[in-house]
């Protein structure tokens, strides 16, 4: 299986405040890979400086690279971007009743999805438009129709329609099903997966609900503070965590606890650029110690691997 | 289900009507509005001369229908240049990067501080005082609330996720400005548009009274205004005619333009 996206090295920050530090992150041709984290934990820009969609005065530093495009993504220049944006990475956002443009016609915005890219002329790219709605289970007259006409659920998979419109070897998605409904949800994300496998493309999944995560992705990585606390099998992650983040994390989606109350990980996520040096979990640890202060060391494979210097599963030192 | 609100439908009510005399003036008036006829000087109204004549004896109304076209005229003409100008500049000024930006805004402010009659004067001074001077200078001195208001709801439009949608398309950034965030702005474009169009009313009328505007024999209301200076003791309703046009019509195009603004802000949560 060759490796569609390849990430290394990536950090992102804002002049001197660290977002996201060191994240090294594969993604092969036909996987899917969760990145799972609470809000803040830097899932959405490390999404985000993969498209090189950064804002204005966040900066990327580390290595992107996609398979079929010849060169760097980090810091690579406005108008190389825009030629693998839409066509060898793509991507779906959250908020579905924003993302599609109120003064065009459904039908305008597939077909100029395909334009941009030439990738069909004008005139197959309206009947492309007709398949693409299909393909998300839309009836044909949607073309017609503009975004206020269309539900929540209806908008999201025209967004879904635009970003596969031109077979991308990436598709990126960022919390896609957050703002839907649970009935819609499954659609949408049945959906995401078979657009994904008829394609043989590579999903990066981004999201908090980890029912989400064990439904659509085979492999997941775990994101706190901005770096990958741990990362592995969707079984193996979900059923023996090792790093004390990732444990405290789906103990509170445990819902089935002894005394009926709903587990929480103490304190809150610290304010962006403000996590504790070491370790950055360590003030809400439970486990935490004094060598916690040191940056704890990668251990395991890229694949199955964690950081942390008192792991779940083997006795505390 | 949307409710028609008051200052849209008299504005709206106001400007038709302005119009609407505007267009009969080009086949019927009650008397030639240039006729000079000194058996009939300063009559008062009458059936035969509703407003009255002037001192050339000129009926008063035909030359407040004729008046209409040129106010109207150069309102449009004013709006346009100011329009063409000023939604372009506020689109880019949102787009660009940061300084570039803050330059093109600096340099808006300092046209904005400049009084848009003194402008005017200046431009009749240089190149001679006619109705299309005129239009242009007010439509210049236009540009830069154009500009502003464009800007902020630009911004607004390229925070939007659609307009980050067509960046992760692949989409440059001309096309994003023409088909994405063109569209999305002009209901601030049409209410832009009307408020300036009473002010372009307004700054006219001023011209043409100090002698910078529209030169005789044209019919205009400012210069009724200011030949009726000197008869304002004996015969003030040559004054208060077009005087009272004059506050119809920006009073016209300002409630249209307030209209227009209550009905679409529903969709511009926080403009600046």
């Amino acid at each position: 299986m060759s490796d569609v996206l390849t990430v290394r090295g990536l950090s992102v920050a804002v002049r001197d405040k660290a977002l996201v530090s060191d994240v090294d992150l594969t993604v092969g041709a036909g996987e899917r890979v969760g990145l799972i984290g609470e809000s803040g934990s830097g899932k959405s820009l490390t999404a985000l400086s993969i498209i090189g969609l950064l804002p204005e005065d966040v900066r990327a530093d580390g290595s992107v690279r996609v398979d079929g495009v010849g060169h760097e993504l980090v810091g690579a220049d406005e108008r190389r971007m825009s030629r693998v944006r839409g066509r060898d990475i793509a991507m779906v956002f959250q908020e579905p009743m924003t993302a599609l443009n109120p003064t065009m016609r459904i039908g305008d915005q597939l077909a100029e999805a395909m334009l941009i890219h030439s990738t069909k002329s004008k005139r197959s790219a309206l009947a492309g438009a007709v398949e693409l709605l299909e393909l998300v289970q839309l009836p044909a007259e949607t073309i017609r129709a503009y975004p206020h006409q269309l539900s929540g659920g209806q908008r999201q998979r025209v967004v879904l329609a635009l970003a596969l419109a031109n077979d991308p070897s990436l598709l990126i998605c960022d919390e896609p099903t957050t703002a839907l409904d649970v009935t819609v949800q499954a659609l949408v994300l049945d959906l995401i997966v078979r657009g994904v496998l008829e394609r043989a493309s590579a999903l990066l999944f981004i999201t908090h609900d980890l029912a989400v995560v064990a439904t659509v992705c085979e492999r997941v990585l775990v994101m706190y503070g901005g770096r990958v606390v741990e990362s592995g099998p969707v079984g193996e992650i979900f059923t023996r965590p090792r790093h004390r983040y990732t444990e405290g994390l789906l103990a509170a989606s445990d819902l089935e606890t002894a005394d009926r109350r709903l587990t929480t990980i103490p304190g809150t996520v610290p304010p962006a650029g403000q996590f504790p040096s070491g370790c950055v979990f360590r003030n809400r640890c439970r486990h935490a110690t004094d060598i916690c202060a040191q940056t704890p060391e990668w251990t395991g494979s890229e694949t199955r691997g964690f950081a942390c210097h008192h792991p779940a599963g083997v006795a505390d030192v | 289900m949307r409710r028609l609100n008051p200052s849209l439908v008299v504005g709206g009510v106001i400007v038709g009507l302005i119009v609407l005399m505007a267009l009969v003036s080009f086949v019927w008036t009650p008397y030639d509005a240039t006729l000079v006829t000194p058996a009939s000087r300063l009559l008062r109204p009458s059936w035969s001369h509703w407003f009255g004549t002037d001192k050339f004896g000129r009926d008063v109304l035909s030359q407040i229908m004729v008046g209409s076209r040129t106010t109207l005229f150069v309102g449009v003409v004013a709006v346009g240049v100011a329009a063409v100008i000023g939604v372009p500049l506020g689109i880019l000024s949102a787009m660009v990067r940061r300084w570039p930006s803050e330059f093109i805004m600096r340099a808006n402010d300092l046209l904005l501080a400049f009084p848009a009659l003194l402008l005017a004067i200046m431009f009749g001074a240089v190149f001679g005082a006619s109705t299309l001077t005129a239009m242009i200078a007010i439509g210049i001195a236009s540009v830069p609330s154009f500009a502003r208001v464009i800007r902020s709801g630009a911004l607004q439009v390229m925070r939007t996720e659609y307009v980050l949608a067509a960046r992760a398309a692949g989409r440059q950034p001309w096309p994003i400005a023409v088909r994405h965030v063109l569209p999305n702005v002009t209901s601030l474009i049409t209410v832009q548009a009307s408020v300036s169009f009473a002010i372009a009313v307004l700054a006219e009328a001023a011209l043409s009274f100090l002698g910078y505007g529209t030169p005789p024999p044209t019919p205009s209301w400012g210069r009724m205004l200011q030949e009726s200076q000197e008869f304002l003791f004996s015969a003030p309703r040559l004054a208060i005619f077009p005087g009272v046009a004059i506050a119809i019509a920006v009073l016209g195009f300002n409630l249209l333009g307030d209209g227009l603004r209550d009905r679409f802000d529903p969709k511009l949560e926080d403009r600046r």
